[in-house]
């Protein structure tokens, strides 16, 4: 069973040695001629305004927390999937409804974040 | 199989797959291009070779021999570091999809996936979700307030997708019982495609693919009249290439996994009934793996020129309060489904 | 020594080396990175013994999710960004003590275990038992695990609007 993840390792290995070769392959082919306004960053045409690490929105953030909890719920959900129709045929429906209580019960949580707004961006 | 056979058939099979998918890559861009041109009433590209088709290669050897520019506000080694990651996930992903059934070359019973393995479509959504540090470093790392925004609010987009993602899959896991690629495309026989046994959660999964590819109505990381380039502002030469590379890369992965999941994989309905050789069968599913790949990075191509961005809270809400909860409703029916005709 | 010794110890030295490097690096941003190394080294160990579905979730949830959590929180702060981070008290005697301590109980551990070696075949994969297992022996703890992710959800969205 696990050499069936030697080619994963293979493939990987292999696109890091390409995407290196790639990426230096214009150190060798292209020129090297900098100069301080060329190294400047982009801020079409003019010098570059206020700082260039801003803080970012504290939205990503809160996104990124809901997220968490999403795919852990997510993860639970693939095993019984997978599972579902064996499981069907030995238990019936009691292993539909377990599932659907599961999500049910997370499902309130999605119904309060949204009335709490959590999922507006304003 | 011993270790040695396993490692040699793996590399010949890698290197099909990488040249395969540098061509494909090179003259996706050109007819996008020339697609593009026809829909706006254009020639298009057409100058390099017979009706342009030797602009990709023109267009990377351009690349090749210009300045890599590093700005001075950057951070180096991670600014090095990020397409290396792009380009890297784009080429991982294509491991686990199958292009064909198995065949018999040599004496050696060959599957038509570089790697056969059990969680198959769970690699994808891990490699998709180390996608998401490819964008956030180059962005962070660039030193310029255009690549910054454009990084992190491309991650935002993409874990928000990536929920609705997770759960269309789940729905397909419902019929297949199993992880495995190869699984999958055989629960599909004949017409019991899941695009038209679960059509909510095809339509769902073809979103987030959306989505998650940065195309266009969802191309808000890198949208120009707002952003400039985008994450990949501050990149030249061949740093840029490998952005763009694993761009046009990702929609190819994108539409062979919507193919693999949702159209059949490299199935033909009823090709059994036809009583060709095993050999001829195998070559015409490998055909209509391609047609239905190239069916679909056709309708990529089509809706990026066709329709207008979304605002970034409209992609948001559109995530959240409509894709997320219609991916659910399509895992309960599916459930049903599945009770209702054991 | 075999194939999988080899790999084995590749992996190990990816997540032992990693792990050094997220606490020694002065820039919070390499940390990060290194944190995801570390998470990939790891699932490459579960995938070693056996656990593929436990591999992936490692990816999906620690790579994919609290790494990125980390990282926003990191772009959040405004002076963070390229800042050496090293506080002014340094207490080298009482560190020195409790982390020897430490390794001499896990060390007393590791010697004293009567470890068992079996080899025995890995299943094809495990997806299929874990969901037997979820919906059979555990499913009281299934349903509780529902609640708890309630609770996580509503405890966030409270955070997240404070009207």
């Amino acid at each position: 069973m696990l050499e069936s993840y030697i080619p994963i390792m293979l493939v990987l290995g292999f696109a890091v040695v390409f995407a290196m070769a790639a990426v230096f392959s214009s150190k060798l082919f292209g020129p090297q001629r900098p100069n301080p306004e060329k190294l400047s960053t982009y801020e079409s045409g003019v010098k570059p305004i206020g700082t260039t690490h801003e803080r970012v929105s504290i939205k990503y953030y809160l996104i990124a927390m809901l997220f968490i909890i999403f795919d852990i719920e997510v993860i639970f959900v693939y095993p019984w999937a997978v599972e579902f129709r064996q499981l069907f045929a030995e238990f019936g429906i009691s292993v539909f409804v377990s599932m659907f209580i599961f999500l049910v019960v997370f499902e309130l949580g999605f119904l309060y974040a949204y009335k709490k707004g959590g999922f507006d961006w304003d | 199989m011993g270790i040695l056979e396993i490692i040699i058939i793996t590399f010949v099979k890698i290197l099909i797959i990488v040249t395969m998918m540098l061509l494909s890559v090179s003259y996706l861009v050109y007819f996008e291009r020339k697609i593009s041109a026809w829909t706006q009433n254009r020639v298009g590209p057409n100058r390099v070779g017979y009706a342009g088709l030797l602009q990709p290669f023109a267009d990377v050897f351009k690349l090749l021999l210009k300045e890599d520019i590093v700005p001075d506000a950057a951070n180096k080694p991670i600014h090095t570091l990020a397409p290396i990651m792009a380009l890297v996930i784009a080429f991982g992903t294509y491991a686990v999809i199958p292009i064909g059934p198995a065949v018999e070359l040599f004496g050696y019973n060959i599957q038509l996936v570089v790697a056969d393995v059990n969680i198959g479509i769970l690699y994808v959504l891990a490699l998709t979700s180390i996608g998401v540090y490819a964008i956030t470093f180059s962005g962070w790392s660039s030193g310029s307030k255009y690549s910054l925004l454009g990084g992190v609010r491309s991650s935002a987009q993409m874990i928000s997708y990536e929920i609705s993602m997770g759960f269309s899959v789940a729905g397909v896991l419902l019929f297949s019982e199993s992880l495995r690629p190869l699984d999958i495309v055989a629960s599909q026989s004949g017409w019991m495609w899941n695009a038209i046994v679960q059509p909510i959660g095809f339509i769902t999964f073809v979103v987030s693919a959306f989505a998650e590819t940065n195309r266009l109505p969802f191309d808000l990381p890198e949208a120009e009249p707002e952003l400039v380039g985008g994450y990949h502002t501050e990149y030249s030469s061949m740093k840029f290439a490998a952005f763009f590379l694993a761009e046009y890369a990702n929609m190819i992965i994108a539409s062979a996994l919507i193919v693999t999941l949702y159209l059949g994989g490299w199935q033909v309905p009823y090709i059994e009934m036809a009583g060709l050789s095993a050999g001829l069968t195998a070559l015409i599913q490998v055909g209509a793996f391609f047609v239905k790949m190239g069916a679909l990075l056709f309708f990529f191509i089509w809706v990026r020129w066709s329709l207008p961005r979304f605002r970034y809270d409209q992609l948001m809400s559109l995530g959240w309060k409509v894709m997320f909860p219609l991916s659910l409703v399509n895992l309960i029916w599916v459930a049903v489904l599945v009770m209702l005709f054991n | 020594m075999n194939i999988y010794d080899l790999i084995f110890y590749l992996f190990a030295t990816i997540t032992v080396l990693s792990a050094l490097a997220v606490v020694s690096t002065k820039n919070i941003i390499y940390s990060a990175y290194n944190l995801m190394l570390t998470f990939f080294g790891v699932a490459g160990l579960y995938v070693l013994l056996g656990a593929d579905f436990l591999a992936i979730v490692q990816l999906i949830v620690y790579v994919g999710g609290i790494l990125i959590l980390i990282l926003f929180g990191v772009m959040l702060t405004n002076k963070v960004n390229g800042m050496p981070i090293h506080t002014e008290v340094t207490n080298i005697i009482p560190a020195s003590i409790t982390i020897g301590l430490f390794a001499g109980i896990v060390l007393a551990f590791f010697m004293n275990t009567n470890w068992k070696s079996v080899t025995t075949e890995f299943p094809a994969t495990t997806i299929q038992s874990l969901g037997k297992l979820l919906m059979n022996e555990y499913i009281l703890i299934f349903e509780l695990l529902g609640v708890l992710l309630l609770i996580a959800l509503i405890g966030a969205a409270s955070i997240a609007r404070k009207q």
